[in-house]
């Protein structure tokens, strides 16, 4: 599509790690600085977005050999049964806890929060969402 | 515990009935399905028979069944004299009819079924009607007598003019209906129960009332259309188009009489009130004289009968009014006067029913074996249908008020209850109250009229062959066994008037003037000979100048008041429902426009008068407040470009300028969170301005050209002055809204738990997952629909061209 974008391509190359890596910060670090699951999602959104530009609708599409609609149910999936755990445990739906574990790789006394799993689903919804609605409209093209 | 009695099977035994009568229809073809109806209402009448030694006796019988126990609603039959009467003449005349309709309606060409199925469900709910005792229960069971009407009137509904009777009657009686169900909530909200017994007992209450005079108007209108009173008598002729049997059933001797049958059962409750006396007698009276005046203009058998029975409903209506006097004087030689009136109602009541339900049978007959029911067409049939020739002669001589049938008598106690009324004078009678036996009298010679003009132009004259489609010849025995019987009894009760005075009339007075039970006064005593008085040389006269007018009859039937047949209101009805309808459409139109903006003008204009109207009457407006903080120079630089971004949008001449004012604006406000201490929203603001900046550049070369708005000046001038009132009621809002802070917001709560209790330090993260997660997974949801509709829309359309 752009066959003479050679330093486009070959920055996006290098940026979109960088973004992606960028993006995985600021969901992870989300429970206690700014972002989280949403920033996070759109951020990762924006560098397959530039990937697109730079390179191919074809080529995000290869990288992602999956259903977007398919991202959208899971990531639903996993925030309703998120929320219904609780239930099981006696609780309300929604309901979060957190602790503090010593994890090997990750350090002594890191704090994990369930929100976290919750947060996966809010992810998963929303770079499926943006994605699916740009390459949908962009396909028509 | 309680249990349907027997009376109340016997109440919904028709509804009952009619239910399985489609099967019965369908296994048993052979058979005429009115064999099986016919049974119902000839036990039901026996059934009913068996009560009158009881209610003659004046008591009164009453069942109980809870039916929405919480709203007193029961389900209470009650019998007394005046529902016992009406019971009678349903199944009674009902079995005729059924009886009648075997041989009328062909088991081979008609939708037996259908007619069956709506006649059961009429008598049924006309049974409902007289037997309740609970207002509401009254209410429904009247609906459905309007609703069974329709479709009997529509039976046969291939034919326009059927449909339009049976809308017509449909939309005049439940007009009425619904009026009259408000008058029974006012009439319950007076007393506080819906049982007409408690009302009648609670009469004083309602009597001193403010709700009295509204209660009676809406509770008059719905009897009035429903008896075909002046000037709601129009659906009446039009729902002649029902099959002859419905007619004679409804249309003569029952239905019509539900509106009767109120004002009667109410009586008590209103009656002695000037207001009840006077507006019944005299939309009474004018009936009376409409349609005997209007009759003498049909052409059509049953033309004339349905002019004649608003005629008579009108006669019965008028008597009533004037019989609610007794209840004004509690004793004396007035109540003994007015007590005439009562009886001749009912006993008019009776005697309606039988001679008018013959003569619609023996119209169905003539109809039935000539193929027609033009007057005009019709005559010489004396010796060919000698026996309807018979029949129709007895009914027309009684309904004419001739001696020796039942007419007569109800005749002479119409005039004898009219004469009374205006030498004894009530409610200011002398004055121009004199005008009522007149006017009743002018109509009882119009009413002599059509019914010699009936006769003769049927019977008499020159047979024409060549007018007829079929051989004409007498009716089956089968067709004669209705009407014969009706005839008989129009006989019976005019030679012999007081087998009926004791067992029936008398109970049936009690009921409508209860303060009159033991009392001696109540003697009901009919005979024929009253003497050489009033109403005798009345009578005379009544004969005298109606064969003079028939015998002019050449003369008159040249002018054009008789050439146009349809009655004068109808062109009102016609006009309002026309005008309805394309006055609605009109206004429909002139705001339905097809346009998104003038639609949006509509909305924003109603948000900027509520606002700005509930603003200033609750006088909330602060523009100077306290506590505004100080303000930086980097916001004012902010507002600036947020201010030119919005211009730039509004002026812009192309899409992408305008794209860019809209970005702008969003980046704008994307430093404004970062001035105002929101990073995360800063982060969201920025990379959904991004993504929907993407968006729409993505779909810019699908977009058609940026359309440069050829509205008129005016159009712009609207849509200025919305869009900068919009803007200012928003701002005064927000700006008083601020100074009008009624609580401490619960910062304080989020700030000192989002860490001890949720374990996060990023407090809007942990409201979002964590306090108020469950916002954020259904917004989850909706981006997910959002993304799907999209995927829809742009998918989906690939097979919509294919269609």
């Amino acid at each position: 599509m752009h066959p003479n974008d050679v330093i486009l391509q070959t920055v996006t190359k290098l940026l979109a790690f960088i973004i992606v890596i960028f993006s995985f910060y600021v969901f992870l670090s989300g429970h206690h600085n700014p972002g989280g699951g949403f920033i996070g999602a759109l951020t990762t959104a924006c560098a397959f977005l530039l990937i697109s530009v730079a390179f191919d609708i074809e080529t995000v599409k290869k990288m992602i050999p999956v259903d977007f609609k398919t991202i959208m149910a899971a990531g639903l999936l996993i925030a309703v049964i998120s929320g219904m755990i609780p239930i099981f445990f006696g609780e309300n739906f929604l309901w979060q806890t957190f602790d503090y574990f010593d994890l090997p790789l990750l350090g002594d006394n890191t704090e994990l929060a369930t929100a976290l799993v919750f947060d996966v689903g809010v992810y998963l919804v929303v770079i499926a969402v943006v994605l699916s609605i740009i390459f949908t409209i962009g396909e028509e093209q | 515990m309680y249990v349907f009695t027997a009376l109340h099977w016997a109440t919904i035994s028709p509804l009952l009935l009619a239910i399985i009568i489609p099967f019965i229809y369908k296994y048993a073809r052979q058979i005429h399905t009115g064999w099986f109806v016919l049974v119902l209402p000839v036990v039901l009448f026996v059934y009913f028979i068996r009560f009158l030694p009881t209610v003659s006796n004046g008591e009164v019988i009453e069942q109980s069944v809870p039916w929405v126990p919480s709203l007193g609603i029961h389900f209470n039959v009650y019998v007394d004299g005046l529902s016992l009467l009406f019971a009678l003449l349903i199944t009674g005349i009902g079995a005729l009819v059924v009886l009648y309709s075997i041989f009328y309606l062909s088991k081979k060409k008609e939708q037996l079924h259908n007619f069956y199925v709506y006649l059961l469900m009429f008598m049924g709910a006309m049974l409902g009607v007289v037997l309740s005792d609970n207002l509401i229960v009254l209410y429904a069971f009247w609906e459905l007598t309007s609703l069974a009407s329709a479709l009997l009137i529509s039976y046969w509904y291939t034919r326009e003019k059927s449909r339009y009777g049976a809308q017509k009657s449909m939309l005049i009686t439940v007009l009425g209906g619904f009026s009259m169900l408000a008058g029974i909530v006012l009439l319950s909200m007076i007393t506080n129960t819906f049982s007409i017994r408690e009302i009648i007992a609670q009469a004083d209450v309602v009597a001193s009332s403010d709700l009295f005079i509204p209660a009676m108007l809406f509770i008059l209108l719905g009897a009035f259309t429903k008896s075909a009173q002046f000037p709601f008598h129009i659906w009446l002729p039009d729902a002649m188009e029902a099959p002859t049997p419905v007619s004679a059933y409804l249309h003569s001797a029952t239905m019509v009489k539900a509106g009767i049958y109120l004002v009667a059962r109410l009586t008590p409750v209103f009656g002695g009130a000037a207001e009840w006396f006077w507006i019944i007698s005299i939309f009474g009276i004018v009936t009376l004289l409409w349609g005997s005046l209007s009759a003498v203009r049909q052409k059509d058998l049953k033309g004339i009968l349905a002019f004649s029975t608003i005629s008579q409903l009108g006669l019965i209506m008028s008597l009533l009014g004037l019989g609610s006097a007794t209840l004004y004087f509690s004793e004396g030689q007035n109540v003994e006067l007015y007590l005439t009136a009562v009886v001749a109602a009912v006993f008019h009541l009776i005697n309606h029913a039988t001679f008018k339900g013959s003569l619609f049978m023996s119209a169905g007959i003539i109809d039935h074996e000539t193929g027609t029911r033009d007057i005009r067409k019709l005559g010489g049939l004396m010796t060919i249908m000698p026996i309807t020739f018979t029949l129709s002669l007895i009914g027309l001589a009684s309904m004419a008020g001739l001696p020796p049938f039942n007419g007569f008598l109800s005749k002479e106690m119409f005039f004898t209850a009219l004469l009374n009324a205006t030498e004894y004078g009530i409610f200011n009678m002398e004055t121009f109250g004199m005008l009522f036996p007149i006017i009743a009298w002018v109509a009882s010679i119009f009413t002599f009229l059509y019914c010699a003009v009936m006769f003769f132009q049927t019977f008499t004259g020159k047979f024409e062959p060549s007018n007829f489609k079929k051989t004409v010849h007498e009716a089956p025995i089968g067709l004669l066994i209705s009407p014969l019987v009706l005839a008989s009894l129009v006989i019976i009760f005019g030679f012999f008037p007081n087998l009926l005075s004791k067992s029936i009339i008398e109970p049936a007075v009690v009921s409508i003037a209860p303060s009159l039970a033991g009392s001696e006064y109540l003697d009901v005593d009919i005979y024929m000979w009253h003497g050489f008085n009033a109403e005798l040389f009345m009578t005379i006269g009544v004969i005298l100048f109606g064969t003079i007018l028939f015998l002019l009859m050449n003369k008159w039937t040249k002018l054009s008041i008789y050439k146009h047949e349809r009655d004068p209101f109808n062109r009102v009805y016609d006009g309002a429902l026309s005008g309805l309808s394309t006055g609605g459409k009109k206004l429909t139109d002139a705001y339905m426009k097809d346009n998104f903006r003038q639609y949006l003008i509509y909305i924003y204009s109603f948000m900027v008068l509520f606002l700005g109207y509930m603003m200033i009457r609750l006088d909330v407006i602060d523009l100077f407040p306290e506590s505004y903080a100080p303000i930086a120079f980097h916001e004012v630089t902010l507002v600036v470009v947020m201010i030119a971004g919005a211009i730039t949008v509004a002026i812009a001449k192309t899409r992408l300028k305008a794209l860019i004012g809209i970005s702008s604006l969003g980046f704008a406000t994307a430093f404004f969170f970062v001035l105002f201490r929101a990073p995360d929203l800063a982060l969201t603001q920025l990379v959904i301005e991004i993504a929907s900046t993407v968006l729409f550049l993505l779909c810019f070369y699908h977009l058609p050209l940026f359309k440069e708005t050829v509205d008129e000046k005016s159009a712009k001038l609207i849509n200025g002055i919305v869009a900068t009132s919009v803007g200012t009621i928003v701002t005064l809002l927000a700006i008083s809204a601020h100074n009008n802070r009624l609580f401490e917001p619960l910062t304080e709560f989020f700030v000192n738990a989002s860490y001890d209790e949720a374990g996060g330090k990023n407090m809007v993260n942990v409201i979002l997952v964590d306090f108020r997660g469950f916002d954020t997974l259904f917004e989850l949801a909706v981006l997910g629909i959002a993304a799907i509709g999209i995927y829809a829309m742009i998918k989906g359309k690939v097979e919509k061209e294919g269609l």
